[in-house]
């Protein structure tokens, strides 16, 4: 049997959790590169939904900003399904193919490779958003009015920071799962769709519903994005931009640290309980 | 009980489906489970439609969209449930080997494998209209539906829907990687081009062709025209075209389709055994 060369230098601390950060972060950067079907399925299968939901505003002779929400929202499923399919339940994925108790005998930090299944994602996922923003802009002439690029920027990203955050946290959850867990991810998707207005200004639901949906990342980052890049954005807002982007602020800190807090309680849990190689199918 | 080769292909695999679709919670959550989703997507049509139409809820074009949209959970259950079962048994249970050496009949037991998610979606459609009825006042009078007109289409569309999943398991036998997006593809493609949720002519007019060859364009508007009467009639994709036609042609459709399905299945099936597909298992 060929004996693998020496570790040359062997890495600890910082050094190690930056590594473990690339390291896992390497596969679904490079995986969407090598297999470029995926960017086809995955591009192609929101805009079929997103041309749905086009027609029906078209059916209804709705104004030509809602098409551009529209766009924009379908872009955002894929940050959405990105969080559910490849963040949340990555951890299940592991266990059910014998990967977990890899990651857990590794000397890198399970934190770290969160980190980096959300670096990755996150990098992928935003390729596959900016194709749905173009072809949808294209297909249905959607027309931009763009009030702070660097301010749009600027939320967006802290809206990722938060949303990835809370994937982080939920992935922690999953790992106890079992069965449910493909279950539970399926369920998550059209109430978030609905409760994020990934289709239609949030503004239009009772101030408390929009209250508790906004603890979402996703509906507050849309209804900022959506305020700064349409004319009719701002009438259609729930709160400012700004107000809207300190919440942000607060939402991905508090993601951030509950999922630091949550993997180590639930890895412990699951090494208690014997769940980390279980696979019941 | 001594059961003919169909017959108990057809009942053990729609037990199993029951099982693999149900028993991984407790009944009153499955029961949550199979409603929240299509409630959460119905939602979003009506606050849709009652943003721009200031909530006129009693529009037809609102009729329209909403029945459209809750009779199509069964194009996604059924026909993915029939497709899905290959990729489930092939490279989640690794069991299709298994299947295929049983003395059972394969594509009644693909059938079966639907008829969960015909029962799930059924309890969904239920709901949805219910909901319709109550709260924004679908006008769906109970005592004036044309029942007769409503089963025969509904018998008709699941058959029709069964078989389409057929002609989907056979080309995920001979799929190894994104045979799960193909029923995704499928459902999401019928969903814009068949009129579900707006008229086809809203398409583009090179666009609209594909929606006049599908059956469930067809089976929607029976499903209307049964449920809604006259009504129907003042927004809809076929507005030239009586009852009768309509069941003419979906009746000569689903007979088309069924064939060609069966026959695409048994060729898809054959290729995907001299290719050794069958036991194929890729962790895609």
């Amino acid at each position: 049997m060929a004996s693998l060369p020496p570790i040359p230098e062997k890495r600890s601390g910082f050094r190690l959790f930056l590594m473990t950060v690339l390291g896992r972060s390497y596969p679904r950067v490079i995986g969407m590169q090598r297999e470029k079907s995926w960017l086809f399925f995955d591009t192609f299968l929101p805009m079929l939904g997103v041309a749905g939901y086009v027609f029906v505003y078209r059916a209804l002779q709705a104004p030509e900003d809602y098409i551009g929400f529209v766009v924009v929202g379908g872009a955002m499923t894929a940050f959405w399904m990105n969080i559910l399919w490849s963040m949340s339940s990555q951890l299940y994925w592991e266990k059910e193919t014998g990967n977990l108790p890899l990651y857990i005998i590794a000397p890198g930090p399970m934190m770290a490779i969160l980190l980096g299944m959300a670096l990755g994602g996150l990098v992928a996922t935003t390729l596959r958003a900016t194709v749905i923003i173009l072809l949808g802009s294209l297909l249905f002439n959607v027309q931009y009015v763009v009030v702070s690029l660097p301010l749009l920027l600027l939320i967006f990203f802290v809206a990722m920071v938060a949303l990835y955050g809370m994937g982080m946290t939920t992935a922690s959850l999953f790992l106890l799962l079992s069965r449910e867990a493909w279950h539970i991810a399926n369920l998550a998707q059209e109430p978030v769709f609905f409760l994020s207005g990934f289709y239609f200004p949030i503004k239009n639901f009772p101030f408390w519903l929009a209250a508790a949906a906004s603890l979402l990342p996703l509906t507050l980052g849309l209804d900022a994005m959506r305020q700064l890049a349409f004319a009719t954005g701002p009438s259609l807002g729930f709160l400012s931009p700004a107000i809207e982007l300190l919440i942000l602020v607060a939402l991905a800190a508090i993601f951030l640290v509950a999922a630091r807090w949550l993997l180590n309680k639930m890895e412990k849990l699951a090494v208690r309980e014997g769940r980390l190689t279980e696979s019941r199918r | 009980m001594n059961r003919s080769v169909p017959l108990r292909s057809l009942l053990t695999a729609t037990w199993l489906g029951w099982k693999i679709e149900s028993n991984w919670t407790d009944p009153l959550l499955f029961a949550i489970y199979s409603i929240v989703k299509p409630l959460a997507a119905a939602a979003i049509l009506v606050v849709m439609y009652s943003i721009i139409s200031q909530a006129d809820f009693q529009s037809p074009v609102f009729a329209y969209l909403f029945i459209g949209n809750a009779f199509y959970q069964y194009v996604a259950r059924v026909l993915t449930g029939v497709s899905w079962a290959i990729i489930d048994d092939r490279e989640h249970y690794r069991t299709l080997k298994y299947i295929y050496t049983a003395p059972i009949n394969i594509p009644i037991f693909l059938l079966g494998r639907g008829v969960a998610g015909f029962l799930t979606s059924s309890f969904a459609v239920i709901i949805t209209m219910g909901m319709g009825m109550i709260f924004f006042k679908l006008p769906i009078d109970l005592k004036t539906v044309d029942w007769g007109l409503f089963l025969l289409a509904l018998v008709l569309g699941i058959f029709m829907l069964a078989m389409l999943g057929l002609l989907l398991a056979g080309v995920s036998l001979r799929v190894a990687q994104h045979a799960g997006g193909i029923g995704e593809a499928v459902g999401g493609g019928l969903f814009l081009f068949s009129g579900a949720i707006f008229p086809i002519s809203v398409l583009p007019a090179w666009l609209q062709p594909v929606g006049f060859v599908l059956p469930i364009s067809y089976w929607l508007e029976l499903i209307r025209r049964a449920l809604l009467g006259p009504l129907a009639l003042q927004y809809s994709t076929f507005p030239a075209l009586s009852n009768v036609q309509l069941l003419g042609i979906l009746i000569a459709m689903t007979a088309v389709w069924s064939v060609l399905s069966l026959w695409l299945f048994r060729v898809l099936e054959h290729s995907a055994r001299e290719k050794g597909n069958i036991d194929l298992t890729t962790n895609y």
